[in-house]
């Protein structure tokens, strides 16, 4: 049974059981959250989502709030916008930003939120670091707790995300910390680098740390990992042609926001100056271009040289056509690559079938 | 993926190391653990992450799978927990599977496996009494000669209670890399074409001559029918390397792949490419395997081109281009291409007909592609580029334009009509521990690292976490062997040796080791078996003997 109920004076349908924050994001109203998190189990700590219910005396929070029909609820009032202000300031005096980040890079959710309420750092308040900048040895994860405002998604995102309990609160009321482990390192606490709880940070507090200083990505392009069988979808954040971060697509039909340490931070193979960059044969096969089977195979001594598509095609046409035409069809074999696209796979089968006339192909899918 | 984490009520992990190899999938599997309180039971030799979120562990000894599940499934019998309406109305052969099965009392799978009765027992009773129960096994199953037994075996444990066709059932198979599932469907395989279509089969091949332009064309001209589609099954991988090293495979054409690291007995693979006259290796990095190449061709990363990846779950997803190519590097499709016509250029007597539909090379996207291997490949019929970019989720089969494609498979019925029991029984691995070669070596992949290592081994962070191979040792060996401090340790095989650091660990049960085979610097294949299980042609990966000494020292 749909619930009816007015949200900013307009009539809403809800579905029984969801919040108002729910409804409400479902028909394009906007309220601000921190703590909150669509993935996450809601814990309500950081009251920014508050909103006006009729009958109320008090703002309530929209994340906890569940829908009931005939509701009467304002997101945005001026005293929402005040309380949220002070919220937010309260917050920025324990945050602060030691600014090594590239200018061009965009907004955090907490920086976001800062500036559209206008909020400001309260005066008296230390605008340098009391932390440690970079203060884990993860090599993915990026940790300036100068940052944390102790939303604790961080610790959510381990737990109910990736089932890794690393990151946990540490001490009382403004003394306290988000700590990993018995205030170890990340890995000592057994983190996995699956990244999720940098990806959930709203602040920048935990980072991806390849990407710490990249700045803001021209293009994002969602696409499939090529690690494993899962099938995990992200976005390929790339500026200037270089792949910068991975971030989550969080509607990727298997892993919504979840990934492995491969998917997320494994993508720098990319850009290694190890790629091939040009087609490669071997000295003998420009020396001796006609003769045919009195070639000593003799590859292993035989140096590298660079050479033109055209050259490298017709040498590889030549050679595989020799083989074909003088021994058969079955002398020649076909290793298609479980790494490769469908196409391309199709391709191989076809290249060995239709144009060498075998069927010896196969991949590692044995392996 | 998700029917499993979200209905499944018991679950059976088996040879699968799941949080480390398919890490997603993993996790998602704790949350089900966490949240669900989903029964889990593992069954592994090693002690792995998983582990701990296990209901119950049972550490069988490598090479001993089919045991294990004749014994569970004995067990099922007799406390009448089989499905029998399922049995009698879908499946057929359970007569003799029953008598097959009957011979494997706990006792004597207790010896076999090494598993203590009582926890044969509550494993039974945890998998057959939770519904649905989902089976996940990998490459720790496959990877053995009695492969496809294990195999078998475990779809006759799903049939015999009922857990085939239903959401959070069924057998998983994780497929390894990325696109093993779409290697196999695309027909990268020597047995068949496209969507599992038999080159046995006279008419799969006819469809496929005509539409290649091999068969007679409109005019009546006939091709040359020793170059018509060929009807003999071909060599694996595993045939086809060694048959290099014999002289009867002349040129290999090898795409992205680097079967130096990841192919059993490394030293007789790198003499059979030395011994063969012609390699070409189509790849991203000079890999180990491109030392024996005679021409390499620069291919591109995922990153660099578009098309399609179909995931363990037969998922049909795109992969889109984000980057030009690096240098003069080329989307591989298009590099395939434009070989197969230069070789059909050269002129000769298998020229295919032009006005054939589908005979040409001259692609413009991976996209026409596709409708190629719509059009003859039926599983498929109803994938297009077009259709995913509008987000439709299609899994295959996927049988016509406006088929929405299959997420759970055996819905109602299996193929075939009925499922059919197959009963197997346990087969020893081919090489055992004796006195020269007193311990079990298995192989396998380490979280941050993937297959030959080609693309993690150049990921700096994920080198900073794990650059050098481990190998993992049971401290009670390593206490036999003295490593006291000193954690490097030689490991010898009938086949060759490496040398790498130990991680002395109660993760393997005494007398066995383990060893990944990411890093050229430690290569585990060098000592592994080239032992095939007869179907599959799968090497026994997870099982030989071996000997482990300590390096330097004093003795
Ligand atoms: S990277 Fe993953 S495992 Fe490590 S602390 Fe963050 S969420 Fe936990
Ligand atoms: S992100 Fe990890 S789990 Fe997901 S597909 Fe890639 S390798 Fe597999």
């Amino acid at each position: 049974m749909p619930i009816t109920l007015t949200i900013n004076d307009r009539p809403i349908e809800a579905v029984a059981g969801q919040t108002i924050l729910e409804a409400a994001r479902a028909n394009g109203i906007v309220i601000p959250t921190l703590c909150y998190h669509p993935a996450l189990p809601i814990v309500g700590s950081c009251r920014l989502c508050i909103v006006e219910v009729e009958g109320a005396r008090t703002p309530q929070a929209a994340c906890g709030l569940v829908a009931r029909e005939g509701m009467i609820v304002r997101t945005e009032t001026p005293a929402l916008a005040r309380d949220r202000r002070t919220i937010l300031e309260l917050l920025l005096a324990n945050y602060r930003d030691a600014e090594y980040t590239a200018a061009d890079r965009d907004d955090t959710e907490f920086e976001h939120w800062v500036k559209l309420y206008g909020a400001q750092c309260p005066p008296g308040s230390t605008p340098r670091p009391q932390r440690k900048v970079n203060s884990d040895p993860n090599p993915f994860v990026w940790v300036d707790m100068n940052k944390c405002i102790l939303c604790t998604r961080c610790v959510r995102a381990c737990a109910d995300v990736q089932g890794r309990f690393v990151w946990r609160p540490n001490g009382r009321g403004a003394r306290t910390d988000i700590v990993a482990g018995l205030e170890t390192t990340m890995l000592e606490a057994r983190c996995e680098s699956c990244g999720a709880c940098a990806a959930f940070c709203p602040t920048g507090a935990l980072d991806n740390k390849m990407s710490v200083d990249a700045g803001k990505p021209d293009k994002k392009v969602t696409t499939t990992c090529a690690y494993c069988g899962v099938g995990c979808q992200f976005d390929l954040n790339v500026k200037g042609n270089r792949i910068i971060r991975v971030t989550s697509t969080p509607n990727a039909p298997v892993n919504g926001m979840r990934l492995c340490v491969k998917g997320r931070y494994g993508y720098d193979f990319a850009h290694h100056p190890d790629r091939l960059k040009r087609p490669r044969v071997r000295k003998y096969l420009l020396e001796t271009p006609n003769s045919k089977h009195q070639i000593p195979k003799s590859s292993l001594q035989s140096e590298w040289v660079e050479v033109d598509w055209d050259t490298a095609f017709d040498i590889t046409a030549r050679k595989l056509r020799e083989a074909r035409d003088t021994f058969g069809p079955d002398s020649v074999g076909v290793l298609t690559s479980a790494k490769c696209l469908n196409e391309e796979n199709y391709l191989m089968n076809k290249f060995a079938r239709q144009v060498i006339g075998t069927n010896n192909i196969d991949h590692c899918a044995r392996l | 993926m998700d029917d499993v984490a979200d209905y499944a009520r018991a679950m059976l992990i088996i040879g699968s190391n799941t949080t480390e190899q398919h890490p997603v999938f993993g996790a998602m599997i704790r949350q089900a653990v966490l949240k669900r309180g989903v029964k889990l039971v593992l069954a592994d030799p090693r002690r792995i992450d998983i582990a701990e979120f296990a209901a119950l562990h049972l550490r069988q000894r490598p090479g001993t799978d089919v045991a294990l599940i004749n014994g569970l499934m004995r067990i099922i019998l007799e406390k009448g927990w089989e499905d029998q309406k399922f049995i009698e109305q879908r499946t057929e052969g359970f007569e003799e599977f029953r008598t097959t099965v009957m011979q494997y009392p706990p006792e004597k799978v207790a010896e076999i496996t090494g598993v203590p009765t009582a926890s044969l027992h509550k494993a039974a009773e945890i998998l057959a009494t939770n519904k649905p129960m989902a089976v996940m096994w990998a490459m720790g199953i496959t990877q053995h000669i009695v492969g496809v037994r294990n195999v078998m075996d475990l779809a006759n444990l799903q049939m015999l209670l009922g857990n085939m066709g239903v959401p959070g059932g069924g057998v998983n198979p994780l497929r390894g890399q990325n696109n093993v599932q779409g290697a196999c469907d695309m027909g990268g395989l020597p047995n068949v074409y496209p969507g599992y279509q038999p080159v046995t089969d006279a008419a799969a091949r006819e469809k496929f001559a005509k539409a290649w332009g091999l068969a007679k064309d409109e005019g009546g001209r006939m091709k040359d029918e020793s170059f018509a589609l060929s009807g003999k099954v071909g060599m694996t991988v595993t045939e086809m390397i060694p048959a290099a090293g014999e002289g009867k495979v002349k040129a290999l054409y090898i795409l992205g792949e680097d079967p130096v690291m990841s192919d059993p007995d490394t030293n007789h693979i790198r003499h059979c490419l030395e011994a063969c006259d012609f390699v070409v290796v189509q790849e991203i990095f000079p890999s180990e395997t491109a030392q024996y190449a005679d021409v390499l061709l620069p291919g591109v990363t995922f990153a660099e081109k578009t098309g399609t990846f179909t995931n363990t779950e037969r998922r049909i997803q795109m992969c889109r281009k984000a980057i030009e190519p690096e240098g003069e590097a080329r989307e591989d499709w298009w590099i395939t291409a434009e070989l197969a016509k230069r070789v059909l250029a050269g002129g000769n007597l298998q020229s295919p007909i032009s006005d054939a539909p589908y005979a040409g090379w001259n692609y413009e996207n991976t996209a026409e592609i596709m409708k190629e291997i719509a059009a003859l490949t039926p599983s498929y019929a109803g994938v297009s580029h077009e259709r995913i970019e509008k987000g439709e989720r299609l899994q295959w089969p996927v049988k016509g334009a406006d088929h929405p494609g299959t997420p759970i498979l055996h819905v109602g019925a299996f193929p075939r009509g009925k499922g059919k029991f197959a009963p197997v029984e346990h087969l020893p691995p081919a090489e055992l521990p004796d006195d020269d070669y007193p311990m079990i070596l298995s192989t396998g992949r380490v979280l941050y690292h993937w297959h030959g290592g080609e693309m993690t081994r150049r990921a700096k962070g994920l080198m900073e976490i794990y650059g050098q191979s481990l190998v993992e040792l049971n401290p009670e060996d390593a206490e036999r062997l003295g490593l006291n401090g000193n954690r490097r340790v030689r490991i010898t095989s009938r086949r060759g040796a490496m040398e790498a650091e130990a991680w002395v660990t109660d993760r393997v049960p005494p007398g066995m080791v383990y060893a990944n085979f990411h890093f050229p610097e430690a290569p585990a294949n060098e000592l592994t078996i080239a032992a095939l299980d007869p179907v599959s042609k799968i090497p026994e990966y997870k099982v030989c003997a071996v000997r482990v000494e300590r390096v330097g020292g004093n003795q």
